[in-house]
């Protein structure tokens, strides 16, 4: 029988969550690397035992962990992330010019066709890259040394980036987001990249369709339909379907359209989940209610999914590497809180269930689907 | 030999368990040793001192002979007893709650 694997990174250790297809009774192990920040843990789409994590904490800095027996055990491998060249200078919070310093791994994201490459985005915002496994990596720096670099400024959260979506038909076309610059492209396998944010508004900044500046917080894409693209941004739910060369607003009846996560269901490209945030300043749901949005016509009309979830007295987030969805035949969506809940629903998010509840603050979750 | 112990998280890291010891070339001081320590154990480049600059982070601390000897300058020999193995080089992460 089919069975799930579900890699969680909270503030203080990772977890791996497994089940077999009914996802209704789950094998809880962890903490691994207990006390560790592990922002981000994915699998090899072509050899799933193979899992690259990040780990990070203030004291001991960046390390990065792999695993080739599908999380049973780690071994560290290259942490040395050396920007290629002179760094040049970003905007800081007060506007000034900031020099570029590299903080944290914040995403993973290996290739689709090597289970020895993999793609890093980091904080300050780069690309870095590996083909021999994580033994060494380095910068594509076309991303940081892009002439718009001198305008991005960091997020509350940092100037990283956290979003890297490769297109399954043409792995040379790939995708990043980074907060607070956008949305960019690259033909060419991450060596250059444009900014892709015509459509976007944004009214935090002083120009609010600027080229770059937007706090972009999650983009997703379903394997069928590349072009097609769907973003949380700091405010407003917007998609394109060409690319990135248009954005439009998607938001409808969302109660509000802040929020971090996006994701698209396994089978079904125009059906898209959202956890709606109350505000920029105030990071919980709407009312206490802890609610997934759903929108079976790739957005403007949004129903709200609330069997199994919490209805009153909730006021956790969801962060933007929190969501994520299986491709078992019932498609399984997931989602972790900083209230230390990973829910989980079986049927395309119609109920929920919290397969764990009191974990540290959930960072990240990634879904495994096993044969 | 030159006796280092570490805080928890690295000695998992590396894979020990207790005290780590080292042969160190003369004049010992902390570049060499801490060169000596990252050469035995790969795994802790970075987490000690910078890569490149081997600035030591900002959240970790050295002592020696009870002395707090971070702000020593690297090139500086240590104490004689922590170089002839009387008394251990401390890596130490800072407290630091919330």
């Amino acid at each position: 029988m089919s069975g799930v694997r579900v890699l969680v990174g909270t503030r203080k250790g990772a977890f791996i969550l497994e089940a077999d297809g009914k996802r209704d009774k789950w094998d809880v192990k962890g903490p691994f690397f207990a006390g560790f920040n592990m922002y981000h843990l994915k699998g090899s789409p072509v050899d799933p035992n193979r899992i690259y994590a990040s780990q990070c904490s203030d004291w001991f800095g960046q390390l990065m962990q792999r695993s080739d027996d599908g999380g049973k055990t780690w071994e560290p491998v290259d942490n040395k992330f050396l920007y290629d060249g002179p760094t040049g200078k970003h905007l800081w919070y007060d506007g000034t010019p900031h020099p570029w310093e590299f903080k944290r791994v914040w995403h993973v994201e290996p290739s689709l066709s090597d289970p020895d490459t993999v793609y890093a985005g980091v904080e300050d915002a780069a690309l870095f890259k590996t083909t021999d496994g994580g033994k060494s990596w380095v910068e594509l720096a076309g991303l940081r040394t892009h002439p718009t670099g001198e305008k991005w400024c960091p997020g509350a959260g940092g100037m990283g980036l956290h979003t890297i979506l490769i297109d399954p038909t043409n792995h040379n076309r790939m995708y990043g987001a980074i907060s607070a610059a956008g949305a960019f492209r690259s033909e060419d396998a991450g060596v250059s990249w444009k900014p892709i944010n015509n459509g976007l508004s944004s009214l935090h900044i002083p120009n609010p369709t600027a080229e770059v500046g937007h706090c972009v917080h999650r983009i997703a894409m379903h394997p069928s339909k590349p072009n097609t693209l769907f973003m949380q941004k700091h405010w407003d739910v917007l998609r394109t379907d060409d690319a990135g060369e248009k954005w439009t607003e998607v938001s409808g009846n969302l109660p509000t359209d802040f929020g971090f996560v996006i994701d698209v269901h396994a089978h079904e490209p125009e059906t898209i989940f959202t956890v709606p945030i109350k505000s920029d300043s105030e990071h919980f749901p709407l009312d206490g209610a802890l609610r997934v949005y759903r929108s079976k016509s790739g957005g403007n009309e949004w129903e709200a999914m609330t069997k199994g979830l919490p209805q009153e007295n909730c006021y956790v987030n969801v962060l933007r590497d929190a969501m994520c969805v299986d491709s078992l035949e019932d498609c399984g969506v997931y989602f972790g809180t900083t209230g230390g809940q990973v829910y989980a629903s079986a049927d395309g998010g119609e109920s929920w269930k919290a397969i764990v509840h009191d974990l540290p603050a959930v960072l990240s979750v990634e879904v495994q689907s096993l044969k | 030999m030159i006796r280092v112990q570490m805080p928890a998280h690295l000695r998992t890291l590396a894979k020990v368990v207790g005290e780590v010891s080292l042969e160190v070339e003369a004049p010992v001081t902390q570049r060499r040793l801490l060169d000596a320590l990252e050469a035995k154990f790969p795994q802790l480049q970075g987490t000690i001192r910078d890569h490149v600059s081997k600035e030591r982070r900002a959240y970790v601390r050295y002592f020696a002979c009870m002395e707090d000897v971070s702000f020593a300058p690297m090139d500086a020999e240590l104490p004689e007893d922590v170089v002839s193995g009387k008394e251990p080089f401390l890596v130490v992460g800072s407290l630091s709650g919330g």
